[in-house]
């Protein structure tokens, strides 16, 4: 195959006043003409920094290229002046960003930005590229595309806006298509149609595409090879069966270990220890080593090579050497895990119908908001219970109201209508002060962004004693700073960090600080609202394994709210699926995923891209169209109980399908 | 949109009829007499008081001047002896608006180009400078540059006029001490506005399509940068007009604010309250317009809705 692009030992550094930040340290790597590569890894892996520079996109300064070459069709980028590189950006080599909310300029039309490119490389009168921008926005799928054309990026949703973007970037027919986390910032029904387009796209066009992304599934989904990053360097790169069925590099078990698979219960997710290291002062040797429960001596000595597992896969590990001991990649990565897994899933099952006593029932919650005449039904009338000690899962797509309904709960809004009954007392009612302090204590949240949920200045120590004070469950200094320890400790930190602030802490471990000052409170029940989505994938394993810890010892109840279908159902006993305020479907979380019922939840599942290349190629989507769902000839559509704890929003002539459908079985 | 701008008049009525009242009362507080002369005999000041309504109790020479003022009558003069005050407002604001536009229009162009080039150049010797310049001139009185000016430019130089109005040459003097504060103003602002847009997503976007950095600024950078800076251009219009006063003493501008200071001095009620409610019109009509601007360059803010 005929190499396109050839990068040889890259280097990118920034400078900051703390010193030279080695982003990128040597990568090396090939795209071949027509094919997909995808390099994954962890956010500060450098993954989107040697992206931006094969286009030499990377500010300048802070940044720059020390060293290495990137040869494009013979020519080496390097050496290139800006002005050489303007030439090649947008025409031979374009590029995708991951936020088409924030892509698009939001003052031009639409159609003045794809055109920009047209008129800049291929020299077309405005008339002729007006043309060729409606014909490039028909092929990536919008509708009306003459109307469109003069719309501006805010009246387009963000799955259209990122057609858009892509629009834009294939405007000059590029050889080379750089797409840096396209779908990151996407539903994941709008991330399938998207991947499929730009499947399409390159099956027309022969384009070669690079695709940056975190996320194994989206990976197994689209790329033919792919190189696996940490730390500014490739540790392992490979054919996309390779990389997947066989890898070799304890960081690649990691990441795979991390992501809970669909099909399997595993009862705890490989987690990686620790946290990438500061590029700053890199660690001499393996960079992974001290992450690494493999780490031989050598590791902290030498950095390891690429060692070549065949002659298309390559790790950079020791293992690999010929005098290192045997090691096997851990139990949960193989294939066969299923069967023993299934017994547990019985004991699950068995386990959850024992007691069932009712903590939190909601029943008919809205919750509007009004501007001026508008009125958005954020929650439109839903109802369920949790019971006590259950994880209750509510997933939906943005919008679709789960993160209102959890803020309703606990009373962050003023419900519009509804009860929401707490250990039967409705919380809503009006309460005296001591009645509703005593509520605010039994019930705790914990927040999506860890980075802007916690006070920056405020020490940890009081971030976390706050709620003590105010429910005065502390005695005195001595007692408050005790719980504190003991609190850090419960969510795996030390004692040491009480006195510092947040932003010495990483992602995870700011959440894990959020997780303690809910825990402050003795609560009996907490709300997560998408408490990992902004982690990433091992440090969101390790997350959900300590809330899961914590479940089992202090016998918390949760509601877990989130749009990652495969992480929810990883923790959730019963889950229920809202779309347009409303819930859809709930059951329990086996049941849900086995038979799914309601056309949008089958949608959903369908969408979701599994870390697993062979049902990757064979997937099927489910379409949802809305409109064939809900003209039930006028009748509105009532959650009905199709099976023992399975409910589904249907009419009437549906529920008599579903439940044939139940008894054929 | 219509009934956007609609609306708006409405709040603009209610607006001025609460200013009208205020400054009505407040013109009451005032201390002493437009008529303090000591020439004048007792009979001579009731037959004044007499002859411009002022006997009345007060409440009803309050609704007497809301009424008229409805009817667009500002009333007579104290000091000119019975001139309409719409007539001596009228004579004098032509000065004032070609002298508080002028510096508008060109502040605010040197004011763009200086601030677009400081961000450009972030962060280099450029940027200082052109800084420095903006802090000079937002710190140094405008009085200070005008007298430097005359001194220099009218006086050792004899290249422009000192004082008068008699043609483009007189106003460029006074035109170029009034902007200055406009300059320092919207550099500043520009050079902050374009630092953060510069560094927006669709600035790397614009940037790998292949743009060149001056496609960039003018294209995709200067309309977004431009927001902010609308939202000041309202206030600055306003203090532009009100704040020609004592350019206009210095220059002897035949202008509004002069003959604002004079009436002041001469406690001739109606012209005060005629050119208090005539700047508060002005206020009022630019914030509307500001408003609207808005609706023109985001189009994210455009009224008329859309698809959505």
């Amino acid at each position: 195959m005929d190499k396109i692009l050839d990068v040889k030992n890259l280097q990118v550094s920034f400078d900051t006043y703390a010193g030279e930040v080695k982003a990128v340290r040597g990568v090396s790597f090939h795209l071949n003409k027509g094919e997909t590569l995808a390099i994954v890894g962890e956010s500060g892996s450098g993954k989107s920094v040697t992206s931006k520079s094969l286009m030499k996109l990377i500010p300048n300064p802070p940044g720059r290229i020390t060293g290495g070459e990137i040869i494009f069709e013979g020519k080496n980028l390097v050496n290139y002046t800006e002005k050489q590189m303007q030439k090649i950006r947008g025409s031979d080599i374009s590029m995708i960003f991951q936020d088409p909310m924030t892509s698009l300029n939001p003052t031009m039309t639409v159609g003045k930005q794809i055109m920009e490119s047209i008129i800049k490389h291929q020299k077309l009168p405005k008339k002729q590229a007006k043309e060729k921008a409606i014909e490039l926005l028909e092929m990536v799928g919008i509708i009306n595309a003459h109307k469109r054309l003069t719309a501006y990026p805010h009246q387009f949703s963000g799955g259209m806006r990122q057609r858009v973007v892509i629009a834009m970037a294939i405007s000059c027919n590029p050889k080379v298509l750089i797409a840096d986390e396209p779908t990151t910032a996407l539903d994941v029904t709008i991330q399938a149609q998207i991947l499929e387009l730009l499947k399409n796209l390159q099956k027309k066009m022969g384009t070669s595409i690079i695709f940056i992304t975190h996320d194994l599934g989206v990976v197994a989904n689209i790329a033919d090879r792919v190189a696996v990053m940490y730390a500014g360097k490739i540790v392992e790169i490979g054919k996309v069966d390779e990389i997947f069925y066989n890898p070799q590099h304890p960081y690649t078990w990691g990441l795979l270990g991390a992501m809970p698979n669909l099909n399997e219960d595993a009862e705890e997710l490989i987690t990686i220890p620790g946290s990438p290291p500061n590029l700053l002062n890199p660690p001499i040797g393996d960079a992974f080593a001290n992450r690494n429960k493999y780490a031989m001596k050598i590791d902290y000595q030498i950095e390891p090579p690429m060692f070549k597992v065949s002659d298309t896969h390559y790790a950079a590990t020791w293992l690999l050497h010929e005098k290192s001991p045997k090691v096997l990649p851990p139990d949960a990565l193989k294939k066969h895990r299923q069967v023993h897994s299934k017994e547990r899933k019985k004991e699950r099952l068995s386990k959850k119908r024992v007691k069932r006593e009712k903590l939190l029932e909601i029943k008919n919650l809205k919750q509007y908001f009004s501007s001026g005449s508008n009125v958005v039904k954020a929650v439109d009338g839903i109802s369920f219970e949790i019971f006590k000690g259950e994880t209750f899962g509510l997933v939906g797509e943005s919008g679709c109201g789960k993160s209102t309904t959890g803020r309703t709960i606990i009373r962050l809004y003023h419900a519009t209508e509804g009860e929401v009954l707490y250990n039967n007392v409705n919380i809503h009612d009006k309460k005296s002060s001591s009645e509703s302090q005593k509520l605010n204590q039994k019930i705790q949240m914990i927040f999506q962004d860890p980075y802007s949920s916690l006070n920056p200045r405020q020490t940890v120590a009081d971030i976390i004693a706050e709620g003590m004070d105010i429910h005065g469950l502390a005695a005195g200094k001595k007692e408050r700073l005790e719980k504190v320890y003991e609190l850090l400790e419960t969510v795996g930190l030390n004692r040491e960090h009480a006195n510092r602030y947040p932003h010495e802490f990483s992602g995870g471990q700011r959440q894990r600080i959020g997780i303690a000052r809910a825990l402050a409170v003795e609560p009996e029940f907490i709300i997560a609202d998408e408490p990992i989505s902004a982690l990433d994938v091992s440090i969101q394993a390790q997350v959900v394994n300590l809330m899961k810890k914590l479940q089992k010892e202090k016998g918390l109840t949760y509601l877990f709210i989130a749009h990652d279908l495969s992480m929810v159902k990883y923790i959730s006993d019963r889950i229920g699926v809202m779309y347009k305020g409303r819930i859809v479907e709930l059951a329990e979380s086996e049941e849900l995923y086995q038979n799914p019922l309601h056309p949008y939840t089958r949608s959903l599942l369908s969408a979701i891209p599994l870390p697993d290349p062979e049902t990757e190629k064979t997937r099927k989507r489910v379409k949802f169209d809305e409109k064939f769902v809900w003209n039930g000839n006028g009748e509105e559509p009532v959650l009905r109980e199709v099976k023992e704890g399975h409910w589904v929003s249907c009419t009437e002539q549906e529920f008599h399908d579903y439940k044939k459908h139940f008894d054929a079985i | 949109m219509g009934r956007y701008i609609f609306g708006r008049i409405g709040y603009m009525l209610i607006t001025f009829f609460v200013i009208a009242t205020f400054t009505f009362f407040l013109m009451q507080t005032l201390p002493g007499s437009p008529f303090n002369d000591e020439r004048l005999s007792e009979t001579q000041k009731e037959r004044l008081y007499e002859r411009y309504g002022l006997d009345e109790p007060v409440p009803i020479q309050y609704v007497k001047y809301m009424t008229n003022i409805f009817k667009g009558d500002f009333g007579v003069s104290f000091q000119y002896d019975g001139r309409a005050v719409s007539d001596i407002i009228g004579e004098r604001i032509g000065a004032s608006v070609v002298l508080g536009a002028q510096s508008l229009i060109f502040g605010c162009i040197i004011g763009l180009i200086l601030g677009i080039i400081a961000a450009i150049k972030h962060n280099t010797a450029i940027d200082y400078v052109a800084m420095v310049i903006a802090v000079i001139g937002l710190s140094v009185p405008n009085f200070v540059f005008a007298g430097l000016l005359q001194y220099w430019v009218g006086v050792k130089l004899q290249w422009l006029p000192v004082a008068f109005w008699e043609g483009f040459e007189y106003s460029i003097l006074p035109t170029i001490s009034l902007s200055v504060f406009v300059i320092a103003t919207i550099a500043r602002f520009i050079r902050t506005e374009m630092l953060e847009v510069l560094g927006q997503d669709y600035i790397v976007t614009a940037k790998a399509k292949g743009l060149n950095q001056f496609a960039i600024v003018m294209k995709h950078g200067i309309r977004n940068a431009a927001i902010p800076i609308i939202t000041i251009l309202g206030p600055m219009t306003v203090s532009l007009l009100t704040g020609t006063l004592v350019i206009e003493q210095i220059f002897s501008v035949p202008g509004l604010g002069e003959q604002f200071v004079k009436s002041i001095m001469t406690n001739d009620f109606p012209v005060i309250m005629g050119v208090t409610l005539f700047y508060s019109i002005l206020f009022i009509g630019v914030v509307l317009i500001v408003d609207i601007l808005y609706g023109v360059i985001d189009p994210r803010i455009r009224l008329s809705g859309g698809t959505k």
